[in-house]
C-alpha cells in the first residue's frame, strides 16, 4: 500500500479506470442510441466524402467520423482536413476563369502551384485585364 | 386514481426487487395504501424479498384466468397496515400474461391503492413489455458498472419510445471508497451519462443480504443502515418531498485518505 502511495506520487496520474470506464460508456452510448449499423455508417461516411471531395480536396489520413452524444441528444461530427480548395466542382462544367481570378487563389493556398489549377495557360507574365466597357479609366 | 410506477432496469441483479419491496413498505409506514405487483413471471423473488412466501395461495394467473376474485389472491402483509403483494405465476412463463391483461391488474389495483408498484423482471422482452404497459412513472434502478448503465441506457430509450414521461434514476450498490479512490464511477458521473433525474443513492450495504435472508425489508427495522434511510429518503421522494441526499463520503474521510486525494489530483 505504501508502494502504491509513493507511486501515486512520484509517477503522476494516469488515467483512472473510473477515467476509462467513462470513456468507453460514451462512445458505447453514442453509437447505441444512434442505432446506425457499422454498414450504413460506412456508407453514409463514403458519401459525404465523395460529396465534400467535389468541392475542396479532402487529407483522407486526416478523416475523423464520430458519433458523440450529450444528455439525450446524438451528435455526428465529421473533422475533414482540406488539403486545397478546387477551383471547380468536378461533376458541373467547367467554367472559364480569368488568368487575373487564378493567380489571386494561388496566393491565399500554401501547398499548391499555379499548374494545379486549370485553365491557365501561363503564368509568367503579369496579364493585362480585359477592358470594361463600363468604367472609364482614362486620365 | 393511483399512481402507477414501474421499478426497472434492463441488467439483471442491480436491485429492483430488492427497492421494490423496501419502497412498497416504506410508503405504507408513511401511510399510503400500496399494492406490488410481481411481474416476474416463472423466476418471482418480490414474495421471498417481502418474506410472505408462504402466503401465497393465488397468483395473477388465476385471478386472469377467473378462477378467483383478485382480492383473494392479494396477499395482505400483517406488519404494515394497507401494504398487499400480487404474486407471479411460479410455474409458467413470461409469455403466460399479455400486456392488455396486466393494464387490467393494475387499473383494477390503482381504483383502491394510492401506489401501486410493478417489480419489472431483467431484459427488455415480453416480461419488460408486460411491466410497463400500465405505467405512468417508471425508476430505473443501476449500479455504477458499465454494463449495467449500458442497459438502463437502452431502457430509458424503450421507456420514452413507450411515452413514459417521468423517469427517475435510482444508482445502488455505490461504494464510496472505491469512487473516491477513482476506481468506480460516481453517483454524478452515471447521472450525467443517463441524462435523466436523481431520486436515490443506495450504498453497498451487507445489511441488504441479512434482510434478504431474513425476509424482513431493511426499512421496517428500527436502526437503520445508511441503505435504510437511503430507501425511506426515495420514498419521501416519490412521495414528492424534497430530501437531501446523504452524505456518504462521511465515514472513509480519514486524514489518510484526504491526503491521498489530494496527491492523487
Amino acid at each position: 500500500m505504501i508502494s502504491d502511495f509513493l507511486e501515486r506520487l512520484f509517477l503522476g496520474q494516469d488515467t483512472t479506470s473510473r477515467d476509462n470506464v467513462k470513456s468507453r460508456l460514451k462512445i458505447v452510448l453514442a453509437q447505441d442510441r444512434a442505432n446506425l449499423s457499422p454498414q450504413m455508417m460506412e456508407a453514409m461516411r463514403q458519401e459525404i466524402v465523395e460529396v465534400v471531395s467535389r468541392y475542396v480536396e479532402i487529407d483522407t489520413e486526416g478523416l475523423n467520423f464520430s458519433l458523440e452524444s450529450d444528455q439525450r441528444a446524438t451528435a455526428l461530427i465529421a473533422n475533414l482536413p482540406i488539403r486545397r480548395i478546387k477551383f471547380e466542382p468536378e461533376a458541373k462544367p467547367s467554367a472559364q476563369f480569368s488568368a487575373q481570378e487564378s493567380s489571386s487563389f494561388s496566393a491565399q493556398e500554401s501547398s499548391s502551384s499555379p499548374s494545379d489549377f486549370p485553365g491557365i495557360a501561363g503564368s509568367d507574365s503579369a496579364p493585362e485585364p480585359p477592358a470594361n466597357p463600363d468604367i472609364d479609366l482614362s486620365l | 386514481m393511483g399512481r402507477i410506477i414501474v421499478i426497472t432496469s434492463g441488467k439483471g441483479g442491480v436491485g429492483k426487487t430488492t427497492c421494490s419491496a423496501n419502497l412498497g413498505m416504506a410508503l405504507a409506514k408513511l401511510n399510503h395504501s400500496v399494492a406490488l405487483i410481481d411481474a416476474d413471471f416463472g423466476l418471482r423473488n418480490l414474495d421471498l424479498l417481502l418474506g410472505l412466501e408462504n402466503r401465497v395461495v393465488y397468483t395473477a394467473l388465476e385471478v386472469l384466468a377467473g378462477q378467483c376474485r383478485l382480492e383473494q389472491a392479494l396477499v395482505k402483509d400483517k406488519r404494515l397496515h394497507d401494504l398487499v403483494l400480487l404474486p407471479a405465476a411460479q410455474n409458467r412463463n413470461k409469455d403466460a400474461v399479455t400486456p392488455e391483461q396486466m393494464k387490467q391488474l393494475a387499473y383494477a389495483l390503482t381504483k383502491k391503492y394510492e401506489f401501486v408498484l410493478i417489480d419489472c423482471p431483467a431484459g427488455i422482452e415480453m416480461g419488460f413489455q408486460n411491466a410497463i404497459a400500465a405505467a405512468d412513472e417508471a425508476l430505473i434502478v443501476t449500479t455504477p458498472e458499465i454494463s449495467a448503465v449500458r442497459d438502463a441506457d437502452r431502457v430509458v430509450g424503450l421507456l420514452e419510445a413507450h411515452h413514459i414521461k417521468t423517469i427517475n434514476l435510482i444508482v445502488n450498490r455505490i461504494r464510496p471508497a472505491m469512487v473516491q479512490a477513482n476506481d468506480m464511477m460516481s453517483v454524478n458521473d452515471v447521472q450525467e451519462i443517463l441524462a435523466i433525474p436523481l431520486i436515490g443513492i443506495i450504498p453497498d450495504d451487507e445489511q441488504v443480504i441479512v434482510a434478504t435472508n431474513r425476509g424482513e425489508p431493511l426499512v421496517l427495522s428500527d436502526n437503520f443502515s445508511m441503505s435504510g434511510m437511503a430507501l425511506q429518503n426515495i420514498a419521501q421522494r416519490i412521495e414528492g418531498k424534497d430530501v437531501d441526499f446523504l452524505d456518504l463520503d462521511a465515514p472513509y474521510d480519514t486524514l489518510f485518505s484526504r491526503l491521498r486525494r489530494f496527491f492523487a489530483r
